[in-house]
């Protein structure tokens, strides 16, 4: 287990990088904690596989370091940096039975008998495996595949961090949530340092203490998955995260207040120096119906079980609110109400009135 | 155009994958397959297209019997999870495809290519070959070639299944949209409840190669006629629990009880109820408390999902809200059991408006 801090980190795939754009991984600094659980999270091409190759080893950044508790290891083949990893698609040995999969990466390395035993049979208790330890796993189920795949990656006890690469794709919803579950409970009974790769914000967000929130190349913001919620510092941030993701308005400024079809908006921050695109953010557990404010047309509404995806027209925009299930809907036009504590001002994509870099 | 099946039903060697099924899809309807991986979406899909012919009864299409008559002749359109592609064409033409097989004018093609292409995101991507494309990107296109055409019938097989997260919440928005205006029989697989929600339509539950119910979507899943069609239509699962009604309360043991609703005959019951109205806050007066061991509390930013074990039973409680508990806490939960669902000894839903066995 290590505290795992990256440094002035910056990767591209071609030799010599003009433009921003030519990187596939933008300069950051990032520092985990040992036994922390981490999410990356970001839509494909985000850079966030780079990234997860730079830690193992496979990939040596072109800028920058990679330290293990202190030790500079951004020069070390992935077989001396000690990590486990899970992908998405299970690696399992058919031929092998359930007892040789899990025994197999301590075999590989050597680890006595006795040993061996003990961790396959501890592992094997946490992931449920014990009664089919003796099975070949060729007749095992996607979901018992994977349930291998991550007991593989947990047997080994001197690994530094374990590594998930989207790791439930093929996993049906229902079973989702085992496992998923299963992987928040065996993190609190082996706090081993793990980083997990999805696109899914569901399952970063439940199974990280922080999430680094990704988007072409760049590290857009890293925080709490309630920092992430509640005050997202980039647009693409509040619409990748929530779903429905945030509402982003189109506004105009004057004396750093917003305004939304000429009417002021009231926002928890205030705008910056002048800039190119101004927008007011506001998710749509924050927008309400209301007497009178800001006027919408209602598009339509979908009926998500416990609530109401409601679309509206205002402002020359798009926005959506939640009505709870059981609540009426009003049709034609209608007025918004936004909590102003949960509403704010971006300007060129970024929270106003905060620095940028994450 | 409706699309029927009679009796139709598939048994390989001695295995059923597909009990005896009947049900009738409307000229113009968006039809929902709810169901597990290997529960028979996809052996119902392909019967339904001609891929695959019953072994009993018979497909009808639009007031003709169709069992037995080849794909080809059928103008069926199919995506699949795993998208298909022509590797050496442009996307363009991969789109233009059937287009062109159907002798449409150059100017038609265009317009139609171009108005997919600007539907599914593609439009900067059509002079490129598939292989040149994002994995997300050769879907649309599969997609937006099986759409483009106009079918009778479309088979969608978890069509989004293989899409980041994100892009799946757009394309279910826009896709009922595209089938709005057309008179074809549109049928859609997923394993997600929610999505099964948001699309809409009818749905059929499907359980182990049988269709357990089918209706509009928004009633099945607020009044399954069984308690299968509950279980398939809830993610994360219904809760339930075996009680009692006796002298007009509805017992779970013999410390939590509650007020039968009139309708309710006394006997043995298994209860249902979504985990969005178990919470940690109690909402509404006529919600019970529940001793809970925690087994572990997913918290997602906004909201919580509390996995727990509560008098031998495993229920999940989903809330609005940060509340955090540790692995083997004991919390108090309130249930608002004026949200339950009863269901019989044979699983049958009971019609509490009418205090009789939903048909």
């Amino acid at each position: 287990m290590a505290r795992i801090t990256l440094q002035n980190l910056k990767h591209a795939y071609m030799a010599n990088p003009q433009q921003e754009q030519d990187w596939a991984l933008k300069e950051f600094d990032l520092e985990w904690d040992d036994g922390g659980a981490y999410a990356l999270l970001g839509p494909s091409g985000c850079g966030k596989t780079t990234l997860l190759n730079i830690i193992s080893g496979l990939l040596k950044p072109s800028n920058g370091k990679v330290l293990f508790d202190g030790e500079d290891v951004t020069a070390l083949p992935p077989e001396q940096r000690k990590i486990a990893q899970v992908f998405q698609f299970p690696v399992v040995y058919d031929t092998m039975t359930v007892y040789d999969n899990l025994a197999f990466p301590l075999r590989n390395r050597g680890v006595d008998e006795a040993t061996v035993d003990k961790r396959v049979r501890e592992v094997a208790a946490m992931n449920d495996l014990t009664a089919t330890l003796n099975n070949r796993a060729s007749g095992l189920t996607a979901d018992g595949k994977q349930k291998i795949s991550l007991g593989r990656g947990l047997v080994r006890t001197d690994v530094n961090a374990i590594l998930f690469d989207e790791p439930l794709t093929v996993i049906d919803p229902h079973l989702k949530f085992q496992l998923r579950s299963k992987l928040k409970e065996l993190h609190h009974r082996v706090p081993n340092t793990m980083i997990y790769v999805t696109h899914d914000q569901t399952e970063a967000l439940t199974f990280a203490d922080k999430v680094v929130v990704m988007n072409v190349g760049e590290v857009v913001q890293v925080g709490t998955p309630e920092e992430l919620f509640e005050e997202p510092h980039h647009t693409f941030v509040g619409h990748f995260i929530g779903s429905p993701g945030m509402n982003v308005l189109k506004c105009d400024i004057s004396d750093g207040q917003a305004h939304l079809g000429g009417r002021k908006i009231a926002t928890a921050n205030k705008a910056g120096p002048a800039s190119g695109l101004t927008e007011i953010g506001v998710r749509p557990e924050y927008v309400s119906f209301a007497a009178k404010g800001l006027e919408a047309r209602i598009i339509k509404a979908s009926d998500a079980g416990r609530f109401s995806i409601v679309e509206v027209e205002c402002a020359g925009g798009r926005a959506k609110l939640l009505i709870n299930e059981g609540e009426p809907v009003p049709s034609g036009t209608a007025h918004l109400s936004f909590d102003p504590k949960a509403t704010r001002i971006y300007q060129d994509g970024w929270l106003a009135g905060r620095e940028r870099r994450p | 155009m409706a699309l029927e099946l009679k009796n139709a039903g598939k048994k390989v060697g001695a295995d059923t994958h597909i009990h005896p099924t009947s049900f009738m899809f409307k000229p113009g309807s968006f039809n929902v397959l709810l169901g597990t991986t290997l529960a028979g979406k996809t052996t119902l899909m392909q019967i339904m297209a001609g891929l695959e012919k019953p072994t009993s009864g018979e497909v009808w299409f639009n007031g003709r019997n169709v069992t037995g008559v080849q794909v080809q002749k059928r103008n069926v359109s199919m995506v699949y999870q795993q998208f298909i592609n022509y590797p050496n064409m442009s996307v363009f033409d991969n789109i233009a495809s059937p287009l062109r097989v159907a002798r449409l004018s150059r100017y038609e093609i265009r317009r139609r290519v171009g108005e997919m292409a600007e539907m599914m995101r593609i439009s900067a991507m059509l002079d490129r070959r598939p292989s040149e494309l994002s994995g997300g990107q050769q879907q649309r296109t599969a997609m937006a070639r099986a759409l483009v055409k106009d079918s009778h019938l479309i088979l969608l097989d978890e069509p989004l299944a293989n899409l980041d997260f994100k892009l799946r919440e757009e394309l279910r928005d826009e896709l009922p949209k595209l089938f709005a205006e057309r008179n074809c029989v549109v049928v859609y697989a997923t394993t997600e409840p929610s999505e099964a929600l948001l699309l809409g339509g009818r749905t059929a539950a499907l359980h182990q190669g049988r269709v357990v119910d089918f209706g509009p979507t928004s009633e099945i899943y607020r009044r399954p006629s069984n308690l299968t069609s509950a279980i398939v239509f809830s993610e994360p699962p219904m809760n339930r629990a075996s009680v009692v009604c006796k002298s007009g309360r509805i017992a779970m043991n013999k410390d939590v009880s509650w007020a039968a609703p009139k309708q309710l005959s006394p006997g043995t019951y298994t209860i249902g109820i979504r985990p969005h109205h178990v919470s940690p806050v109690r909402h509404d007066k006529s919600a019970i408390a529940v001793d809970a061991t925690v087994k572990v509390a997913e918290l997602s930013g906004s909201e919580s999902i509390i996995h727990f074990d509560a008098y031998g039973n495993s229920w999940v409680s989903l809330s609005h809200g940060v509340h955090p508990f540790g692995a083997g806490a004991k919390a108090t939960l309130f249930a608002d059991v004026s949200h339950c669902m009863y269901f019989d000894e044979a699983g049958k839903l009971i019609d509490l408006a009418s205090g009789r066995k939903a048909a």
